[in-house]
């Protein structure tokens, strides 16, 4: 069966040239970064390579980038190493799991928790983080980008309110890095997580941003690895893949001429994407979820009125085409998205939405085939909706 | 039935369900796993005495890994649907309110009715489906000559499920497989070993799903603390059939009718409930003899074996899961309602419960047990 990938925010492909770069690290140098001897040494020199990568991805010297497993483990750390009981956290509704949870147990261990809304276009509205402020507030954590709508957050703005009031700013930068152009000179932001997997690097490996003089607290205990930052001997094929990522990242950004304020700008990628909601948004009853706010180029959310969206994902993947809705709980069940319900979506819209995010391996031929697939998939379900067409009821006597 | 049709099997990660999807994959279907996300059991953790660590069947992320890795031996697509808004609303909910008004709810048939063979019907079916297959004990065939659908007890009849099947409509029957109804348990078993699932040995399980250690009592304090309520509201008298009151009780939802013990009350000869009369919360006892009855009520009635019921009917009646079916006469009264009367009393009509009415094999159909007329 012919099988497309459209859920690049929740993973991509390890492109062909990172998995080369990655190869020679399993076996032949195969070395513990910290060893003095050779086999450490050339281990060492690939993982400073590979922050110097990240740091020119990002903006920001190799120094104030540190290592970690991933998104989720750059989140917790920025969030822990910076907050303790009593003091303030700011943050939104409509955040990854990563930030919301650990702000969730903030808030159980003695903290104070704000969370700003966002409105029907999934934006926040930085007068509201600046009138959530408060003396003893000591972190803004906002994201980059939604992983759900691929809404960019006014996080220029924040970063001015947070550097007014001299409180430390993080980002969840995982869906907006290697999307967009990044320029961490122009935000004004002490801590910005990155993962690998989601800009065609490995799956265990992500990275922080931790601006030059901004103490953070180890959340491992163990050796003096990065800086005493981050213990744990480092994971260097995925480190050296992520090397890799980013440096594809970068050639992709020079080459389409990519800015942070013009993210349509994407000849290739968003033009793709472009021509997918055209398609999909001339069904009827469908809609755009996040219009009329800036989006990362490779991601759109639509809403098909009279759907579950959980039925259409999985009658899509039985027919090839990899789609996702919402997120999914531990058993794998989907849950009402917490995203699209904060931007106001009824229960049911925010049911029947289904996000589309593009990768660089994606084509054209895969857009068409999305295109050809769904109209079709959401007619059937449509007509086998208990809302049209009801089983009939218990016969009466 | 030829063999390209889809057919969903709904998988709970038991035995009889892994059995059923390897059984029609070996016959060569094309098949997909579903698992119905039912209940969260963490949800009512440390609730009104709940243990922090709810250890409950339904919906686990064990049973959910046992299903996942089932559908995987067999090399069959699977995913896990969630339905929880629609549980609670449907089964949850009815399941308390019909202990705070005093009668014995059975969640299954509910479940049946509202989720398994509906909702999880409409999804399979929007997924390319045609029919769906499940692990009851239980036979339907078509009968051509009056043209419907028949629900029939199983071989194994110490698994028979029919009683929990009553509700199932003619669409709903003309859509659902149930391989197992010709198997015993043993074999059921033995054909688990064959296809070397995971689950082979997996222990069979009687309670009601997302009650946890069949402690219904603490699942309706903590359910309702989590909902912000409490139930002190269902306490009142305890009295006798003649009409003395001889003491309180905590709540109706204690008890359930031909309940000896726990009444709280000492007296000389054994006392039983008789009676829960939820508009006076009194609870009625007294002496076993008076728990007989020769009639019973019947509303929102299912027919399966005829569209209707024109003239009175010899049946035989059970009136709860483990009950002997007992010969009776059953009479349409107002549309819905169904009118039993017994050959011989019957101990314990519960409210709450069903009638399933049967044909020798044949399920008729049922209704549920409205408080019988005293």
């Amino acid at each position: 069966m012919r099988r497309v990938y459209l859920d690049n925010n929740a993973t991509t492909p390890v492109l062909p040239d990172v998995l080369e770069a990655m190869r020679p690290f399993f076996s032949e140098h195969f070395g513990n970064a910290s060893s003095i001897h050779h086999h450490g040494q050339e281990t060492r020199s690939a993982v400073e390579r590979a922050r110097e990568s990240v740091a020119r991805l990002l903006g920001c010297r190799a120094s104030e980038i540190v290592f970690t497993s991933g998104g989720t483990e750059s989140d917790n750390l920025a969030i822990f190493g910076i907050v303790s009981p009593g003091d303030h956290v700011i943050t939104s509704t409509i955040e990854h799991h990563a930030v919301l949870n650990a702000c969730r147990q903030l808030a159980a261990s003695g903290c104070e928790v704000t969370y700003i809304p966002v409105d029907g276009r999934g934006l926040v509205d930085p007068a509201d983080v600046k009138r959530a402020l408060r003396p003893n507030t000591r972190l803004i954590t906002i994201m980059f980008a939604n992983n759900e709508t691929g809404v960019l957050q006014p996080i220029v703005e924040i970063g001015r309110i947070a550097a007014e009031a001299g409180i430390y700013l993080h980002t969840d930068a995982v869906q907006a890095a290697g999307k967009i152009a990044i320029n961490l000179s122009e935000i004004g932001c002490h801590l910005m997580t990155i993962s690998g997997h989601k800009l065609h690097g490995p799956q265990g490996v992500g990275a922080l941003y931790v601006r030059k003089g901004t103490h953070i607290k180890p959340m491992l205990y163990g050796g003096t690895h990065e800086r005493s930052r981050r213990a744990g001997t480092e994971n260097v094929p995925a480190i050296v893949g992520l090397d890799k990522a980013a440096d594809l990242a970068i050639a992709g950004f020079e080459s389409s001429d990519h800015s942070m304020r013009d993210p349509s700008n994407d000849r290739t990628m968003a033009a793709l994407r472009d021509r997918l909601e055209r398609e999909l948004l001339a069904i009827e009853g469908a809609g755009l979820n996040g219009e009329g706010a800036p989006r990362v180029p490779n991601t759109t959310n639509i809403y098909f009125d009279g759907i579950e969206g959980e039925a259409l994902v999985i009658a899509l993947d039985l027919k090839g085409l990899a789609v996702s809705t919402g997120a999914a709980c531990s058993s794998g069940a989907i849950e009402p998205s917490h995203v699209l319900t904060a931007m106001g979506l009824s229960q049911d819209r925010a049911k029947a939405s289904i996000r589309f995010s593009l990768g660089k391996q994606n084509t054209i031929e895969d857009v068409e085939f999305a295109s050809s697939l769904i109209p079709a998939t959401v007619a059937r379900l449509r007509e086998l909706s208990p809302i049209y067409h009801r089983v009939p009821s218990v016969p009466s006597l | 039935m030829p063999n390209s049709e889809t057919i969903a099997v709904a998988m709970s990660g038991g035995v009889d369900s892994s059995a059923v999807a390897a059984m029609l994959r070996a016959q060569g279907h094309n098949l997909i796993g579903l698992t119905m996300q039912l209940w969260n059991q963490r949800r009512l953790a440390g609730h009104a005495g709940m243990p922090e660590t709810v250890t409950g069947r339904c919906c686990s992320i064990d049973d959910v890994y046992d299903a996942r890795r089932v559908a995987e031996t067999l090399g069959i697509p699977y995913y896990v649907v969630n339905h929880e808004e629609r549980f609670e609303r449907e089964v949850v909910r009815p399941f308390v309110e019909e202990y705070l008004a005093g009668r014995t709810p059975i969640p299954c048939s509910l479940c049946n009715n509202h989720l398994k063979f509906d909702q999880l019907l409409v999804v399979a079916r929007q997924i390319g489906a045609d029919q769906i297959a499940t692990g009851h004990y239980a036979q339907v065939v078509f009968d051509e000559e009056i043209g419907r659908w028949l629900l029939k007890r199983p071989t194994d009849r110490s698994k028979d499920q029919t009683y929990f099947l009553f509700g199932l409509t003619q669409e709903q029957l003309s859509r659902t497989l149930f391989p197992l109804g010709g198997m015993t348990k043993p074999e059921v078993r033995e054909l688990a070993r064959q296809h070397k699932l995971v689950i082979a040995e997996k222990p069979d399980s009687q309670e009601i799903c997302f009650v946890p250690g069949g402690d219904y009592k603490a699942f309706l304090e903590a359910y309702l603390a989590e909902q912000g309520s409490r139930l002190k509201e269902t306490a009142g008298e305890m009295v006798t059939t003649d009409g003395k009151v001889i003491g309180e009780h905590a709540g109706v939802h204690n008890f359930t009718v031909g309940q000896r013990k726990g009444l709280g009350v000492a007296t000389g000869s054994p006392l039983y409930v008789i009676q829960i009369k939820n508009d006076t919360r009194q609870v009625v006892v007294g002496k076993d003899e008076e728990l007989y009855s020769t009639t019973l009520r019947t509303r929102r009635v299912n027919l399966i074996s005829a569209a209707e019921l024109t003239e009175p009917k010899r049946v035989t009646v059970k009136i709860r899961h483990k009950h002997q079916p007992a010969p009776a006469m059953i009479q349409s009264q107002r549309p819905d309602e169904v009118l039993v009367t017994f050959d011989e009393p019957q101990r314990a009509l519960t409210p709450g419960q069903a009638a399933v009415f049967y044909e020798g094999d044949l399920v008729v159909g049922g209704g549920w047990i409205e408080a019988s007329p005293q």
